[in-house]
């Protein structure tokens, strides 16, 4: 199973190899299927790297995300994270963690859920939201007696809600969630996730359900994160130009499998995989003219219970072959980085 | 405005629309005029909240409860939309203008198979028998691509790219001359979308109706519309031909909702987008509605709001720092 890095890309901190999560389905007349939301899903994530999850609805891409999060074990295959204690450099946290290793685990990666209104308990105020990271994760800059400590809190959820630009901030500790706009909350929401200061960020369409105009600033906040915490980002989206403006390599999945990975622009301008040529030809792009030529395909993303043979895209690919259907294709390196899974 | 009225099909006049609350008169829509011309596509652009929901409602006067058309005119081949009685609007519903409404999934009725659902106007128009309207349904799904067998189908057997596509074929069931779509892709997938636009496109050429597109997704827009109006704050701030407006916006709310799109070619530049939010819509501000988020404000634009003026032929734009045009 070849690994899709890019060569002069700097240390890694996450690394997926062949991961599948099936899930089974519930149904006493359908005993023994499954759902395949992730097929043999590998890629690896860099120090302070922004990678870009990119698919339509159904692609797998928020599992993903999840078995990441560690909310679902895994069907098989390995999640390692960067280790510098372990013997080669990585320690394996795709089994079942105990208590204090999941702990451990979620003090370096943190998610950023899509939906900022469900997202935040509507019974308990910002700064009882704020302050839970910092109890539980034991963040609190200790000094002696309850009173100091209080104080020590609340100074350092003062200096979290300036860095995401809610300011002043003692006027959003005593709020609600619901006195909140969309786009605040989800600077709440980011806040949470910054305020144990994580490793790796795992942003799930954190902008898709923001106005238009607000969702430049929150992509904006978040590569400032990375750029000065040294964070590595990984950023779902069905958004390719999203993608691109955010991300240095882009991941395009479809049907739970990875169909192209490679550095953005890479992956935008010369997409090599016919999915991916899809999608860029389906996105609206004005300032290329109207007269673009569009890819016609036909069909739907496929039943993941029952999966197409072959590649995954073969009944809707304008290109299909004969043995695209018979066998999976393997990912093979186009050029140095960039990765498809085609016979083409 | 002035010069094509001969051949509008569709004319709002200085049209105030809102919602009756205790605290006051939301006015979600203030003073909104614009044209629609025969087989024309206007897009309406904005955030949420901005009032062009409540304008499309407006023109189909599916208003309820506190929703009241304050003043103004609607006028359609010469009639008054606005102040007509609820029998002549009933008349003029999906008759001659219809709408394919934001979320597909919520729009048609669960229980109902679509062929049901579909036929049901056509014979509350008293257009014929069942027969006929059967006939007539069978032939919109057709328009749309779904197979005939479908058209026993229950909502919850259709995807949601054939669900849009149902209510779209639902929408010219009556022939109509104006099809409002309010939002009809948002919730769908960026290649569904494409091949919804796509056919919406194909079918206005074929059956020649105008089509008013209201989104928030101004590169969607862009792309597919002849003339483009930016809503903001319950008002129209630019006007004019799309590619005109994409190229050189006036108005700065437009300009900062151009830079809010990532582009899919070019370098890649930090964009800034639009800090703030919209005012309230109870009390606004007296002069110029965006004031408080504006980049290029000048004293004075606080105190009496511009009005649209002309900067080109045909584009027009409500503000009066420099025009980039």
């Amino acid at each position: 199973m070849p690994l899709a890095t890019v060569n002069t890309m700097a240390e890694e901190i996450l690394r997926l190899q062949g991961v599948s999560k099936h899930f089974p389905i519930r149904s006493f007349r359908r005993f023994g299927e499954v759902v395949h939301a992730m097929d043999d899903v590998s890629f690896s994530l860099g120090k302070a790297e922004v990678l870009a999850l990119v698919g339509e609805s159904g692609s797998g891409k928020t599992t993903t995300a999840s078995v990441i999060a560690q909310l679902y074990p895994i069907t098989s295959g390995l999640i390692r994270l960067a280790d510098p204690q372990a013997p080669d450099g990585f320690r394996s946290v795709s089994g079942k963690l105990s208590r204090k290793a999941l702990l451990g685990y979620r003090k370096r990666v943190q998610m950023i859920f899509q939906d900022p209104f469900g997202s935040l308990n509507p019974t308990h105020t910002i700064e009882h939201i704020l302050s839970r990271p910092y109890v539980i994760h034991d963040k609190v800059v200790y000094r002696r007696g309850e009173e100091r400590r209080k104080t020590a809190l609340k100074e350092q959820l003062h200096q979290l809600l300036r860095s995401v630009g809610l300011e002043p901030p003692q006027q959003y500790l005593d709020k609600f969630p619901h006195e909140l706009s969309g786009g605040q909350r989800q600077r709440v929401n980011i806040a949470r996730t910054f305020s144990i200061e994580p490793e790796i960020v795992l942003a799930d369409e954190p902008t898709s359900m923001l106005d238009v105009s607000i969702r430049m600033s929150i992509m904006n906040m978040m590569l400032a994160f990375q750029e000065q915490k040294q964070v590595s980002f990984l950023y779902i989206t069905h958004d390719l130009a999203g993608a691109r403006y955010m991300a240095q390599r882009i991941v395009v999945m479809y049907a739970g499998m990875i169909m192209e990975i490679g550095t953005s622009d890479e992956v935008v301008q010369r997409a090599v995989h016919p999915y991916t040529k899809l999608l860029r030809s389906a996105a609206p792009a004005p300032e290329e003219g109207l007269k673009r030529n569009r890819l016609i395909t036909q069909g739907d993303i496929p039943s993941l219970i029952h999966p197409p043979a072959g590649c995954r895209f073969h009944p809707r690919c304008p290109y299909a072959m004969a043995e695209c259907s018979r066998l999976i294709p393997p990912l093979k390196e186009v050029e140095g980085g960039h990765w498809i899974r085609c016979y083409l | 405005m002035q010069e094509f009225l001969s051949e509008n099909i569709l004319e709002c006049q200085e049209l105030v629309a809102g919602y009756e609350l205790k605290a006051g008169f939301v006015r979600a829509v203030d003073g909104v005029s614009f044209s629609l011309r025969r087989g024309e596509f206007l897009g309406i652009a904005g955030e949420s909240g901005c009032g062009k929901t409540t304008l499309a409602y407006a023109v189909m006067r599916l208003f309820r409860d506190n929703a009241k058309i304050r003043s103004g005119k609607i006028l359609y081949s010469g009639k008054d939309i606005a102040n007509a009685s609820e029998e002549e609007v009933k008349n003029l519903r999906w008759e001659h203008i219809s709408m394919v409404f934001q979320s597909a999934m919520n729009a048609l009725n669960p229980v109902l198979p679509i062929g049901e659902q579909l036929t049901d106007a056509w014979l509350a128009h008293k257009h014929g028998d069942l027969r006929e309207a059967k006939t007539r349904a069978l032939e919109v799904l057709k328009l749309v691509d779904i197979p005939e067998d479908r058209y026993n189908a229950y909502p919850h057997q259709l995807s949601g790219g054939m669900k849009q596509r149902v209510m779209i074929a639902m929408a010219l069931m009556l022939q109509p001359e104006i099809v409002i779509m309010d939002e009809p892709t948002t919730a769908l997938d960026v290649v569904v979308q494409r091949t919804i636009i796509e056919k919406i496109q194909e079918l206005r050429k074929e059956l020649q109706f105008s089509v008013i597109f209201i989104t928030h997704d101004l590169s969607l827009l862009v792309e597919i519309s002849d003339q483009l109006a930016i809503m903001y704050a319950g008002k129209i701030v630019e006007y004019g031909p799309a590619s005109e407006v994409f190229l050189s916006p006036c108005h700065p709310y437009t300009q900062g909702l151009m830079a809010s799109f990532p582009t899919l070619s070019g370098p890649i530049a930090r964009m800034g987008g639009i800090e703030g939010k919209p005012p309230d819509l109870i009390d606004p501000p007296p002069g110029c509605r965006f004031y408080p988020r504006c980049r290029n404000r000048h004293s004075g634009c606080d105190l009496s709001a511009p009005p649209l003026r002309q900067v080109k032929p045909g584009h027009y734009a409500a503000c009066d720092g420099e025009y980039h045009g």
